[in-house]
């Protein structure tokens, strides 16, 4: 069991360690779907919400895989789980908000394939989290990608005013703005482990 | 061993899964009427917005549910809007067309500028720097973000860098009225003739020496319109649901701030406001 604090582990998964700009995790939402800022809120409260949700499934799991005594069997009972989770929120969403499914399209199927929500349920096993700390550590996850996201969509949508050289328009521009961002965010790696 | 327990484990975990899975999409499951996908074949698929509807499905399913009448879609044709009332079976509606309208009349020919815009040509970011270079706070910036915006053709920029709408083409769809930052286009009945081509707040000399054609709250439309004019910040306001349907009122306008617009485009303009000499535009400094 590990001593860290909740507010520890919370600002650790969202600021210190981010999963986007720290870990390179999450890359291709965070390119694909970071033009407007409207959609990046969208996608950052599904894929939280996702992380949440898998998060807890991935406490059981292990519990349940170290009980039978076959913990090699943890990253495809992982990917199975995400998978499904991922269905059965695009069922939900489509049910209760019609609007929501249609604005989020191709993206909403495509959190399966998000290696950032691989990623929280693979640290927290290796950390050795408990339940409450899993889902503050999926919590923070999920924030921190939010913040990603809606950091360099709002950059984004300032530069298209931007008169910037035609060779570094467009993907050139994000990836500069990426790697800027990721940069700043190595300031906060004073403030934890 | 192992082979054994992770064949068993995974099965167990998949099926159980799947289990969920199906029980969920049974629960869960959202019948969609499949008029609605016809439906929204027929329609235009320009995702306007005049009819209320945020897009072209939305109204497809208010259509279907009987909430709404196919001539609330004003970019179908005669015949399109025909088709799909005689699809659902149901009455196509009377509506009458609307049209952008926009209160500004002053062009670069009659008003000034009190300074000099440089930088992106979009009202939008002149408005940014305190409004914009021209004399009239509440006049038409005329870098025509309406013109960009139109999906349809429908407004064109003339060679006084005010914007034109073709009421043949005009959808009254809106994206103007949003798009404007002075708030200069509304929605109107094409109907309603009488206008005041004018937004700009002040008064008498004051706004004469920015715009030659503004309203300068006289009053004398309202002098004996009854309740069909009424003069509220230093603007005439008219009660469409009065009888509107009378050129007095252009007539008795010194400024030619109200007007009357012909379904063909014609802006016709009281006699008084003849007089007006049209200026070039220039800086205040300059004239």
């Amino acid at each position: 069991m590990n001593t860290e604090s909740l507010g520890t582990i919370f600002l650790n998964a969202c600021l210190v360690n981010n999963f986007v700009l720290a870990y390179f995790l999450g890359i291709c939402p965070f390119l694909g779907v970071s033009g407007k800022m409207e959609t990046a809120t969208k996608m950052g409260g599904a894929v939280m919400f996702v992380m949440l949700i898998s998060s807890m499934c991935a406490y059981g799991i292990h519990a349940f895989l170290i009980s039978i005594g076959a913990p090699f069997l943890q990253l495809i009972s992982y990917i199975v789980v995400i998978a499904s989770t991922v269905q059965l929120v695009e069922m939900f969403i489509k049910k209760i908000s019609p609007v929501l499914f249609r604005s989020l399209g191709i993206f909403l199927p495509l959190i399966t394939t998000n290696c950032a929500i691989l990623g929280v349920a693979l640290f927290q096993t290796n950390k050795d989290y408990g339940f409450l700390e899993s889902i503050i550590y999926a919590l923070g996850a999920g924030a921190g990608f939010t913040l990603a996201l809606v950091l360099i969509a709002g950059l984004r949508e300032q530069l298209d005013f931007a008169d910037v050289p035609k060779v570094s328009k467009g993907t050139a521009l994000t990836l500069f703005i990426a790697g800027i961002l990721s940069l700043c965010f190595m300031g906060f790696a004073g403030l934890g482990a | 061993m192992s082979i054994i327990i992770a064949i068993v484990a995974l099965g167990g975990l998949t099926l159980l899964l799947a289990i969920m899975l199906i029980v969920a999409n049974k629960k869960l499951y959202v019948y969609e009427d499949p008029r609605i996908d016809k439906v929204e074949d027929m329609l235009p698929h320009a995702n306007c917005g005049a009819c209320g509807y945020p897009g072209c499905r939305p109204f497809a399913e208010a259509l279907v549910h009987e909430k709404s009448l196919p001539s609330k879609c004003t970019v179908s044709t005669d015949e399109g809007r025909q088709s799909i009332a005689e699809f659902l079976g149901v009455d196509i509606g009377i509506e009458e067309k609307l049209v952008a309208r926009l209160a500004c009349a002053g062009g670069t020919n009659v008003a000034v500028n009190r300074a000099q815009y440089v930088g992106i040509q979009s009202c939008q970011a002149a408005a940014l720097v305190s409004g914009g270079g021209k004399g009239c706070f509440w006049g038409c910036l005329g870098y025509g973000d309406c013109e960009v915006v139109c999906d349809f053709d429908a407004i064109n920029m003339d060679e006084n860098g005010l914007p034109i709408v073709d009421t043949e083409k005009c959808t009254a769809c809106g994206d103007c009225v949003e798009v404007c930052p002075k708030d200069l286009f509304s929605i109107q009945p094409i109907s309603n003739k009488l206008w005041v081509a004018c937004k700009n707040l002040e008064h008498g000399e004051a706004l004469l020496e920015d715009c030659q054609v503004g309203c300068t709250a006289c009053g004398k439309c309202a002098m004996d319109a009854g309740a069909l004019i009424t003069m509220k910040n230093n603007l005439p306001v008219i009660n469409y649901a009065d009888n509107h349907n009378t050129q007095k009122p252009i007539q008795r306008c010194p400024t030619g701030a109200i007007v009357w617009l012909e379904d063909s485009g014609l802006v016709v303009k009281g006699k008084e406001s003849r007089k007006i000499i049209r200026k070039g535009a220039r800086l205040k400094e300059n004239t």
